[in-house]
């Protein structure tokens, strides 16, 4: 039987705020332990909670980005449970009101969107630093109080790769928004995924487990996708599927249970009486809504529309902030010439194949005016394309301007009325007489060898498109 | 001023008055209370300063250097704070609760610590983990509570003044069986930073006090918005002294479910008289309702203990008071909990845990929620009508030591009078009334919401009217 998995993610984010969710400690990350601390992030008996407005601000920033309703009135509650990193033993959470509902990001829909504290840090002391086999566990509070956005998305995902593809795109929306950090590996993003599948074709939901704290992008698509052969595998051989929640490990690349549904918490939610209602009215919202900058998806459609770029290389670009930022750097060093935009973009691959994937290319030694200058000189042929990577790999290394490159190696286009062209369309019929004679036999495509020979001992400065000319015409006449 | 007895026999106004007008030196004030609260043989206090704190207050602060005697549960930066339970036993914590550091700041240095029913749950202090407070009046029965240290020491002159909580009665109750004042100001008008929780919405601090000025001039300075505490509230104006010489023109509402049945004859008869000085001031006085006020002591017990019940999960031994040591955390948690709380909390932590469990929050909680929006409801129908609605504070007068420890449904109707104010966040005083078979009495006036000068004024005139002078401290 064919299985259709039925994906949701809970995202928990960290917001980059100056200080705590509800007291004024500064929020830091690295920092040696508990020393951004006070009554009200330590639980003390007799501290109170008071709601930082920035938090509801960028709660609000998300909100507008992901296109939620927001609630004019949201409550916040107690979540009550028992562990050391919780010092008040309950957590303060928004729960059946929350400050928004609703929403999408590109093609999944969001059911919510809510703003809570982050829990203190345990630090298992012992060899795994993992709570199993760890001789004691401290608690650093620096952590405890940091403000937190949750987003639960509806489980709209029908694949592993859907769900981290989104993610990206989440990631960006929310790096650009200014709000958070967004770094999984820091723990400012962190990913829970619900994880059910049923019979391809049907609609009834099957069983769902959640998958627990994966973090990095590559994990979730690996847990979710090792998840779902689990449950498939359970399902096959007659076997049924336990709600529980699991964790991860990435190194053996299996799931193991936290806990069970019979082991599950009561929380016993009621409305915290030490904060008021949070109440939005239309002047708030109207000064948010005011700082939403351009978001990926919005840009990738006017990369398209404007620009003229095709919607994978929009989407491309937009999708990771930096690129875009970089993209349109360089597009306004070359005088805002948007005939341009095209051929600018194809060079920005190029870029990110050299500098590796995963690097800010405003990092990089190649100013924005640099690779406008190289685009410039390929657009004026002055330079020849392949020679042009060759310029690029050398401005990546060290920097520098293209044309000092081109000029002191030699690599400026050799035009077709350069004797040194016409000699080496010679040498190169000389040495493959067998593709000569195809060519002359009508074979177009056996020009091929031809061309990459001349370009190959041109150091790439001949234009292709030329000597292929050049070589039709001659051994076509000759015939 | 010349004599130890006649400076404490002054109100602890007359006494900042004297020291502003230079008669007398803080220094001296204060050393006088020092020793009388280090003598305390009613164990009203559970810590006492070891001397006047330097420097003293300036010459002209408003409260003068008169020395406060502070209940348990207020944090107090480096002295001990421990809201009458052993989970908390030798904490210090590291600041200083708003209200107490107002009043420190307004010139009343500390003096002490009281004894209190354990985290304020209680009306008879018989709940404290340091042991019962003695009533002044009659040394074998309960002072009241929760408050009951701070209400013992103003009576017994231990103390020129006090503050304490009220969250069902606390303050108004422990007055009233020792024959002071007491009031609970309105929900959000003091801050409740620094106060060990007990109950979120209900708690409130406020003064006991020797009389109602003494009342209004605590109140003055403890008042105010405080950035700390998200459900304070900037007072609309300053607490007025009270100066009213009759009571022309105030209505004043009997509701027949809280002055009849249940309250004692002795009380009843207290209250009657007293309503009968209030008419020969001017006040017309008429029967009223409050129907719902006969579930308020039931949604009391529910919405209290359920905020107990989280409030007091942060006492897990893991950060600060006792630790029980075990091998596991789960079991640490458990030792620490049984042998630090006393049978009372642990009896409304377990109520209110059942009241917010999946499947009866609706029932319970959710219900008792209901009732009180419905209680606020009948205040607001009878300030329409009327000034204030006035009761007897408690339906008795001190009782004996050990006579209700066993039943807690009987101690928990001392509160029947007191529980639905705090519910409707109405402000509420108790003054003495007399004395019914040589036991105070209290009598209670309830206002709308900010009404305290108002309610400080008629009680000042019915004070003056009643002439009650029987504190054992002045005897």
């Amino acid at each position: 039987m064919n299985y259709e998995p039925v994906i949701g993610l809970e995202i928990h984010l960290q917001l980059s705020t100056r200080t705590k969710m509800f007291c004024g400690c500064e929020l830091s990350f690295g920092d040696p332990p508990n020393v951004h601390t006070c009554p009200v992030c330590l639980g003390l008996p007799g501290a109170l909670p008071v709601l930082n407005a920035r938090a509801v601000d960028y709660g609000l920033l998300i909100g507008l980005a992901l296109g939620c309703e927001i609630a004019e009135r949201s409550l916040f509650h107690r979540k009550n449970y028992f562990y050391p990193d919780l010092p008040k033993g309950y957590q303060i959470s928004q729960f059946d009101v929350p400050l928004c509902r609703g929403g999408r990001l590109g093609d999944f829909r969001i059911h919510r969107v809510h703003l809570e504290e982050d829990a203190a840090k345990l630090v298992h002391v012992g060899e795994s630093g993992r709570i199993h086999g760890s001789d004691r566990s401290v608690v650093d509070f620096n952590r405890g109080g940091t403000p937190l956005v949750e987003i639960v998305t509806e489980p709209d995902f029908r694949s592993p790769e859907q769900a981290h593809e989104w993610l990206s795109l989440l990631r960006t929306t929310l790096k650009q928004l200014g709000v958070s950090d967004a770094k999984m590996e820091e723990g400012s993003l962190r990913c829970d995924a619900n994880v059910s599948v049923r019979p391809a074709g049907t609609s009834a939901l099957g069983t769902k487990t959640e998958l627990k704290n994966m973090n990095s992008f590559r994990f979730v698509e690996r847990g979710i996708r090792a998840e779902i052969e689990r449950q498939v595998g359970l399902l096959e051989a007659g076997d049924v599927v336990k709600q529980e929640t699991l964790h991860f490990d990435p190194a053996s690349a299996k799931v193991t249970s936290l806990r069970s549904k019979e082991e599950a918490h009561d929380y016993r939610y009621f409305p915290e009486p030490d904060l008021l209602p949070l109440v939005i009215d239309a002047e708030m919202l109207d000064a948010v809504r005011a700082q939403l900058p351009e978001l990926p998806a919005a840009r990738a459609a006017r990369f398209e529309r404007e620009l003229g770029l095709s919607a994978e290389r929009a989407r491309e670009l937009a999708f990771r902030a930096e690129l875009g930022d970089y993209f349109e750097l360089v597009l306004a060093a070359n005088g805002g010439n948007r005939g341009d935009a095209v051929r600018v973009a194809n060079w920005i691959p190029q870029l990110v194949e050299r500098i590796g994937s995963d690097a800010d290319p405003a990092q990089s030694k190649v100013a924005p005016e640099a690779l406008a200058a190289l685009v410039a000189m390929v657009g004026a042929k002055e330079v020849g394309r392949e020679a042009a990577r060759d310029v690029l790999t050398r401005l990546v290394a060290e920097g520098g301007d293209p044309r000092a490159i081109v000029q002191a190696e030699e690599l400026g286009a050799m035009g077709t009325d350069d004797g040194g062209v016409i000699e080496l369309i010679d040498r190169a019929i000389a040495a493959d007489p067998r593709a000569a004679d195809q060519v002359r036999a009508g074979n177009v495509k056996a020009i091929g060898p031809l061309v990459g020979y001349v370009m190959r001992e041109s150091k790439g400065r001949a234009d292709g498109g030329e000597v292929g000319k050049l070589i039709r015409a001659r051994l076509l006449d000759q015939s | 001023m010349d004599s130890v007895t006649s400076l404490i026999e002054l109100t602890a106004t007359g006494a900042a008055e004297r020291v502003r007008a230079r008669e007398i030196e803080p220094a001296e004030l204060f050393d006088v209370y020092r020793s009388r609260a280090a003598g305390d043989d009613l164990n009203a206090f559970t810590w006492v300063a070891d001397g006047p704190p330097t420097p003293g207050p300036a010459p002209d602060a408003p409260l003068g250097g008169v020395p406060l005697a502070v209940k348990d549960l207020f944090c107090t930066e480096g002295v001990p704070s421990q809201a009458g339970s052993r989970i908390l036993e030798g904490y210090r914590p590291p600041y200083t609760a708003t209200v107490v550091a107002n009043l420190m700041r307004a010139g009343a240095p500390l003096l002490g610590k009281t004894n209190q029913d354990e985290f304020a749950m209680g009306s008879s202090n018989e709940n404290s983990a340091f042991g019962p407070v003695l009533n002044p009046w009659d040394r074998s029965r309960v002072p009241g509570g929760s408050s009951g240290g701070s209400a013992a020491a103003v009576a017994a002159g231990l103390a020129p003044w006090a503050i304490g909580t009220d969250t069902g009665g606390s303050i108004r109750q422990p007055a009233a069986l020792c024959g002071i004042v007491g009031l609970k100001p309105t929900y959000g008008a003091c801050s409740r930073y620094g106060m060990i929780a007990f109950a979120s919405s209900l708690d409130q601090a406020g003064p006991l006090t020797r009389d109602v000025t003494d009342a209004a001039l605590l109140l003055r300075h403890m008042v105010g918005r405080d950035r700390l505490d998200s459900t304070s509230i900037e007072f609309p104006g300053e607490i007025e002294l009270p100066h009213a010489e009759d009571l022309a023109g105030i209505r004043l509402g009997v509701p027949e479910e809280l002055a009849g049945d249940g309250i004692d004859p002795g009380v009843l008869e207290s209250f009657k008289a007293t309503l009968k000085l209030a008419e020969g001031l001017g006040a017309r006085i008429e029967s009223c309702r409050l129907p719902h006020a006969a579930h308020a002591l039931s949604a009391y017990y529910l919405i209290a203990p359920a905020e107990a019940s989280a409030n007091l999960a942060r006492f897990d031994g893991v950060r600060y008071g006792l630790r029980v040591d075990a091998d596991e955390l789960t079991e640490m948690y458990s030792r620490t909990r049984a042998a630090g709380f006393g049978a009372e909390v642990k009896r409304r932590i377990m109520l209110g845990t059942y009241a917010l469990s999946s499947g009866y929050y609706d029932a319970y909680y959710g219900t008792a929620q209901k009732v009180r929006t419905k209680i606020a409801d009948d205040f607001a129908d009878a300030f329409a009508t009327f000034d204030f609605i006035v009761t007897p504070t408690s339906p008795w007068t001190a009782f004996k030591l050990g006579s209700k420890v066993a039943d807690p449904y009987a101690m928990y109707l001392n509160d029947i009078c007191t529980v639905p104010m705090p519910l409707a966040g109405l402000p509420a005083i108790s003054i003495p009334s007399g004395l019914s078979a040589g036991l105070p009495v209290g009598f209670q006036l309830a206002g709308p919401a900010f009404s305290e000068s108002r309610m400080l004024s008629s009680a000042y005139a019915l004070e003056r009217a009643i002439g009650f002078d029987g504190s054992p401290a002045r005897r």
